[in-house]
């Protein structure tokens, strides 16, 4: 077997985080080849510099031995190179058959497009894949397996030998999967070199021949699949040094402040329950798109759910309402904080006391000497290195704004703090002052909640560690019980076998 | 399968053709009831004035049309009008002799040259649409001000075969009108069949997907304002020479009438769907009403209300359709 695409050494960063370094594999002609990795191993990033999204900083991609440097998206596909996200990228108000043809339209000798021999082109295509669509519908209200199909299709219209799947049966049914790997398998046995990237072991044991390991940007191994088994992989993804440690300070545990009984949402997430006392951080854990930020949202009153119950403090909380959450001493840090935590414009007084700003205005206006005063009280406990505190947030470095939203958040006085990925994008210093910050806080007896992809975060922070699968609890771990391979089984769906 | 498959296709389609048909219908109505009310509503005269009048406006609705199914709009099409009505008039008056052909072609490459630089600050600038051509909108009026410096250009000045130009017909066509056709049936033409066209509609779909696709995103993007631009400045030049004075005040507003033209003729706000001569027939349509409403001797101020309500109205019908279409294709189309 030849190798159609090789990847030698290849690097990039993201301002100071190195996202991949020096990781080479090849891909196979004839092979389907998983990427597998922890949340940010560098999987993405790899995915991107295919698809021609992303350059390199050192190293290059091969396509049939001949070294080649992507400007654009529409040099990857020259290449060969067809990319197919989990969300497929179609044009809805287009058809089907059209979408397929995109940048690669039959056309007549008047130049003009040949809209014959598209439809004929799509109906080949589908036949050959061996599904009934209707090449002249539009791709708008395709469910998502049909919008991957068309985007293989497409693949195949182009003549791309390389075919780069990044998750996706993550919205797909089981039936649809069946579907998919049957296509894929045909596509593999044609002489196509697929490289498929799935958080499901089942997946990939059932469909590939070779496995590539990341782990924090760099490649653990390349191995054939049948010689490993499910364990070893989730040993190679998760065994890093486990040196970093966080610092909890040990809390007796108060009482029970917030009740989350049986919590579902059609579609999203089912059943979960847990419980978080005063002193505790318990730490909401699993993969990207397992639900843990949709929970958090839907117990904080921004989102709906369907079934069941949030209590604080014994007393129920009514669904829908952030207000009442508040008013009940919750505070929410939301994840993205550019877009949901803080006003970037606004001085950084003026975010921090946003949330109170009807206690301390006087007369219905605001005024300067309150709202300093109580700022300045806050961003320096949280010792926020900041010039003036009239200067927009804006100015601030990343780890400085995420104090600012957990200063206008403290500036309330929660007794339930919830933390959507607190260190997210922050360096190595900031994240440790800010576990710092939130073991004292929990020593003071606020109840914490934490959602988190770094499991070192997870492990060192969390009193109790919590971890969803595709929305429902897979386990509830003790500080003693949880390891990075407990948490890893149970974030996958493996049973937890004793180390 | 194919037969289920093909139903809610089909009946797309047919929702899409009625869309222009609506336009048609709704135009047949307003004019059996304005001739009901006065047959002279009818007459040759009467006609050739509203085409006429629906000529300039056809011809930039063309161009913006085009700009919104990539998902832009280009506000400044107003002001450009002006510069190439000021500048061409400017130029006929100091060389009589000149053939129309020249005039033309001078208010294509003015209008052109001030798309250009739309195209250029919305994609290089990274700034939305709406904003770099409210601003252009301002710049291109303001340059055409001080140039002018409060002067005219009259009709006496102008040289006879240009003012002719505007009445004149070709076959019983007066050639403001087959200007117009020729434009809009060359832009639907391009958008419908041709590869640059398909990639605009593209565009205006999923501007990330296109990118994605390897569309040449930028320019795209760049041509569509360049054709806009190109578009205003022929209306300029037929704007010219129809009504003989120019001064810089020449098309203040119209960059509303022209948007509302294409709105109305239904091509969908946010891109990607509707076509250019379906623009063309809203262009026509608003200057019917206009039109109507003078003969039916009902107040002029009521036409701007009609008009807003019409906007609201295609609006309204594009949600409901795609809420509808969306609807029945899930149910119908959906398998595994």
């Amino acid at each position: 077997m030849t190798a159609l695409l090789e990847v030698v050494d290849v690097t990039r960063s993201f301002g100071a985080v190195a996202a991949v370094q020096g990781v080479s594999f090849p891909l196979l002609a004839g092979e389907a080849h998983a990427l597998v990795g922890e949340n940010g191993a560098g999987k993405s990033t790899i995915v991107k510099m295919l698809a021609g999204v992303h350059r390199p900083d050192t190293g290059t991609l091969r396509v049939r031995g001949a070294d080649v440097e992507f400007t654009g998206p529409a040099d990857a596909k020259a290449a060969g190179i067809a990319v197919i996200y989990q969300e497929p990228m179609l044009f809805p108000d287009l058809s089907v058959a059209e979408n397929i043809a995109m940048g690669n339209q039959p056309l007549t000798r008047l130049r003009q497009i040949d809209r014959r021999a598209r439809h004929a082109n799509a109906e080949r295509l589908f036949g050959r894949l061996g599904v009934h669509l209707d090449p002249d519908r539009p791709a708008r209200g395709l469910s998502i397996a049909d919008q991957q199909i068309v985007e293989i299709a497409k693949a195949l219209s182009s003549d791309a030998r390389i075919l780069v799947m990044d998750e996706p049966t993550a919205a797909l049914t089981a039936v649809e999967v069946d579907r998919l790997f049957a296509v894929v398998r045909s596509l593999r046995d044609e002489g196509a070199a697929i490289m498929f990237i799935s958080h499901r072991f089942e997946e990939v044991t059932a469909l590939c021949q070779r496995v590539t390991i990341l782990r924090d940007g760099r490649h653990v191994c390349t191995e054939e699949v049948a010689g490993l088994s499910v364990d070893d992989m989730i040993r190679r993804m998760v065994g890093r040094d486990l040196s970093a440690l966080f610092p909890k300070q040990d809390v007796t545990p108060g009482d029970v402040v917030l009740e989350v009984d049986g919590l579902g949402r059609a579609g999203v997430f089912a059943d979960v329950s847990f419980q978080v006392r005063a002193g505790e951080i318990v730490a909401l854990a699993g993969l990207v798109g397992a639900g843990r930020s949709e929970v958090m949202q839907a117990v904080f009153g921004v989102d709906r759910y369907d079934t069941g119950a949030v209590r604080l403090f014994g007393r129920p909380l009514p669904p829908r309402s952030p207000r009442a959450a508040m008013t009940a001493g919750m505070a929410l840090v939301p994840e993205d904080r550019r877009q949901q935590g803080l006003v970037m414009d606004l001085s950084i007084e003026r975010n921090v006391t946003l949330p109170r700003a009807r206690k301390l205005s006087r007369l219905g206006l605001l005024w300067g000497g309150r709202e300093r005063r109580e700022a300045g009280t806050w961003t320096r406990r949280l010792q926020t290195k900041l010039g003036r505190l009239s200067d927009s947030v804006g100015t601030l470095s990343g780890g400085n704004q995420q104090k600012v939203v957990l200063a206008k958040w403290l500036a309330t006085s929660p007794k339930l703090l919830i933390v959507d990925e607190p260190t997210r994008g922050i360096d190595v210093g900031t994240k440790a002052e800010v576990h710092r910050l939130m073991s004292s806080l929990a020593a003071d007896g606020l109840a914490i909640v934490m959602v988190s992809s770094e499991l070192p975060e997870v492990l060192g922070m969390a009193d109790r560690v919590v971890v969803l699968r595709e929305g429902r609890v897979t386990a509830q771990l003790t500080r003693a019980e949880a390891t990075e391979e407990s948490v890893m089984y149970a974030a996958m769906g493996r049973p937890v076998t004793a180390p | 399968m194919s037969s289920l498959a093909t139903a809610p296709a089909a009946a797309l389609q047919g929702l899409l053709r009625a869309r222009e048909l609506g336009i048609v219908l709704a135009l047949a109505a307003l004019v059996a009831y304005t001739a009901a009310g006065n047959p002279r509503f009818l007459s040759g005269q009467s006609i050739r004035d509203i085409l006429l009048n629906t000529a300039i406006l056809a011809v930039m609705a063309a161009g913006q049309a085009v700009v919104v199914i990539t998902r832009n709009i280009d506000l400044s099409v107003g002001s450009v009008l002006a510069v190439s009505a000021f500048g061409v008039a400017t130029l006929m008056s100091a060389n009589p002799s000149l053939p129309i052909v020249v005039a033309l072609l001078a208010g294509l490459a003015v209008g052109a040259a001030c798309g250009l630089l739309n195209g250029v600050l919305v994609r290089y600038g990274r700034v939305p649409a709406l904003v770099v051509t409210l601003g252009t909108l301002y710049i291109y009026r303001g340059v055409t001000y001080s140039w002018a410096g409060g002067q005219q250009v009259n009709a006496d000045e102008l040289p006879p075969h240009f003012l002719r130009f505007a009445n004149d017909s070709i076959l019983g066509v007066p050639w403001l009108v087959l200007i117009a056709v020729v434009v809009i049936g060359g832009v639907s033409l391009m958008m419908r069949n041709y590869r640059l066209g398909r990639e605009m509609y593209a565009m205006g779909s999923s501007p990330q997907a296109a990118e994605l696709a390897g569309i040449r995103v930028a320019r795209n993007t760049i041509g569509a304002f360049l054709l806009s631009g190109a578009l205003a400045g022929l209306a300029g030049v037929l704007f010219a020479a129809r009504f003989g004075t120019v001064d810089a005040a020449a098309g203040t507003g119209y960059e509303l009438n022209v948007v509302a033209a294409v709105v109305v003729g239904g091509v969908a706000v946010f891109g990607g769907s509707g076509t250019v001569w379906g623009a063309g027939l809203g262009a026509l349509l608003l200057t019917v009403i206009g039109s109507a409403l003078a003969v039916l001797d009902i107040n002029q101020f009521w036409q701007q209300a009609i008009v807003g309500a019409l906007i609201v109205l295609a609006i309204g019908a594009d949600r409901l359709v795609a809420v509808r279409i969306a609807g029945s294709l899930r149910k119908r189309d959906s398998h595994v």
